[in-house]
């Protein structure tokens, strides 16, 4: 009896893990090794390949669209990140008091998270078009036509401009979670002290919210540096004028895919993806644990 | 004079809570809006002209003539009511185990959902493929849903939401010789109402609008889900903007729909700090 109610307690705990430990080991962790070994061998589609060293990553050295491609994904993260911390959480600070209606405005501004990506690249690509909502408005002010859609670089910034507003009410939510454990007498204790709206938003608001601030940079970044469907979307497959607005992800997508896909190429090329957001979110962690010990 | 400040505070933030509602759900209405001009109604004017002139449904129809959008949303759900199960399951149960059960190895478990979510989906997609492939699951449904079908975050999720149960609860059950099963399901699970509805959120709108995976992984076109059918209207673009419009909505209501019924959950759970990670 008692050997029974020992296995039985061993076993339920791994029965319990099984489902999720399964998948999250054969669909992640498993492909990552292979992927870690496909960067070193010739592999395609339809054939294993051989081992080559470090070929992939000196042919990536004189691959101009490699070099494109992370210049895009970085462009990215050094436009994206800034607005994806601050402007969620202005919102959150507008919509963080429990007045009427504002139920309704956090779920209202919460449906660009919930429409899928290739909807709201639709909308857009419709909004911005030659002839669309955004051009007929510029008109009216004499403005225009602005052809968002057929440059290289107005591509990459609408791409941008999507990305942060579809992430707005997501990390809105990530904010209001933390604002909500921000006591309130430090807000009224400022207020009393003559504190203007600016002073209490620098002095006591960004203080209390610093570690999901620098959450938010670290998620977001990592999220923007592997953008693919904003941009394949917008800019169409081959990725904007002459390719120019290729990012990283929709080169390994390219390259690896396909009956004839470059296997060993395209997993060398996101073993660089990993490795940058990876460094990313080091890099952010680290700067906060800096500013925490100089404040 | 205070008061006065108040108020026109309160009519401030209003004003400013009505430019981002403007800026947030604006471009839907006027997909909306689109979707439901009639062909003669000419959508290019300027000023835009934000009200159809003669409302109709017509393009609801027309665009099933060029894309069959009630067979891709169908594909759509299944995956998407798939991913919900196997989440809801999933999560929960491995949740519950790495918060409550003592055994050896927990650490381990714990370290391989923590790495899993270091792991970009978008680094390991070519291996994936490899392997959907090689299980003889290429090219469908299934394969579709798998890599998803238990996310390591809607894992820790629930292994945080658990583990804010107060314990007495349990004790008391165990004391009454409830076995690991019966305490899980009649006293845990109620207890994570919340972050449950936040799970299945997740992982319906994480499937419904996943757009990379399905594009690498189907290729016979009976088998798409909306998003990669969606993305074959973008040629029809000069065409008929109405269509396209049409199409949209059709893809982006249900889950309107859906998050209107659960949101009140959806920020209750929230507020249990499941999203605090």
């Amino acid at each position: 009896m008692a050997g029974r109610v020992r296995t039985h307690r061993a076993v339920s705990p791994w029965l319990f893990l099984l489902p999720g430990l399964a998948v999250v080991t054969a669909f992640s962790l498993c492909p990552f090794l292979t992927t870690a070994h496909h960067a070193f061998t010739d592999a395609r589609t339809l054939t294993p390949g051989g081992w080559v060293g470090l070929r992939n990553f000196r042919e990536m050295l004189h691959d101009e669209q490699f070099w494109v491609a992370l210049r895009n994904s970085g462009l990215y993260v050094l436009v994206v990140v800034p607005f994806t911390v601050l402007l969620p959480l202005l919102l959150a600070l507008l919509v963080e008091r429990r007045l009427p209606g504002v139920a309704f405005f956090r779920s209202a501004f919460y449906t660009p998270v919930v429409a899928s990506v290739v909807v709201v690249a639709l909308v857009w690509g419709w909004m911005l078009d030659d002839r669309g909502l955004v051009n007929g408005l510029l008109r009216v002010l004499g403005a225009g036509p602005v052809h968002f859609l057929g440059d290289q670089w107005l591509l990459l910034l609408s791409a941008m401009a999507l990305t942060v507003w579809k992430g707005l009410g997501y990390y809105m939510v990530i904010y209001l979670a933390a604002l909500a454990g921000v006591p309130r007498e430090l807000h009224e204790a400022a207020a009393v002290d003559g504190a203007g709206a600016l002073r209490r938003f620098v002095s006591v608001t960004v203080p209390a919210v610093r570690s999901t601030m620098v959450l938010v940079g670290a998620l977001s970044s990592v999220a923007a540096f592997k953008v693919f469907s904003e941009v394949y979307l917008l800019a169409g497959p081959t990725g904007g004028p002459a390719g120019a607005d290729t990012t990283l992800v929709m080169l390994v997508q390219r390259t690896g895919t396909g009956l004839n896909g470059r296997v060993g190429y395209a997993s060398a090329l996101s073993l660089v993806v990993f490795g940058v957001a990876l460094v990313l979110m080091l890099l952010v962690l680290r700067a906060n644990r800096r500013g925490r010990e100089g404040g | 004079m205070r008061s006065r400040g108040r108020v026109v505070r309160g009519v401030v933030r209003y004003a400013l809570m009505l430019v981002v509602l403007a800026v947030t759900v604006g471009p839907f209405l006027w997909q909306l809006s689109t979707s439901l001009k009639g062909p003669a109604e000419d959508v290019y004017t300027s000023p835009p002209r934000f009200l159809p002139a003669h409302p109709t449904g017509a393009n609801y129809a027309e665009v099933a003539d060029v894309i069959p959008v009630w067979d891709y949303a169908l594909n759509s759900l299944k995956v998407a009511v798939a991913s919900v199960l196997t989440n809801l399951v999933g999560a929960s149960t491995a949740g519950y185990a790495l918060a409550r059960l003592r055994f050896r190895g927990r650490r381990a478990a714990g370290l391989a959902f923590v790495a899993a979510l270091l792991v970009p989906l978008e680094s390991v997609i070519i291996a994936q493929l490899t392997l959907v492939r090689d299980l003889g699951l290429g090219d469908t449904l299934v394969a579709v849903v798998l890599p998803g079908a238990v996310g390591a975050l809607n894992v820790l999720l629930m292994r945080n939401a658990f583990a804010g149960v107060p314990y007495e609860l349990e004790e008391a059950a165990v004391i009454d010789g409830a076995n690991v099963w019966q305490r899980f399901t009649r006293i845990a699970l109620p207890s994570v109402r919340g972050t449950l509805a936040v799970v299945a959120i997740f992982a319906f709108t994480g499937a419904w609008d996943d757009f990379l995976w399905p594009l690498v992984v189907l290729s016979d076109s009976d088998r798409f889900t909306l998003t990669v059918g969606l993305n074959f209207l973008h040629g029809t673009f000069q065409q008929n903007p109405r269509l396209v419009a049409a199409g949209t909505v059709i893809a982006v209501a249900p889950l309107l729909v859906m998050f209107a019924v659960l949101q009140r959950y959806f920020f209750r759970g929230v507020g249990e700090g499941a999203v605090k990670g």
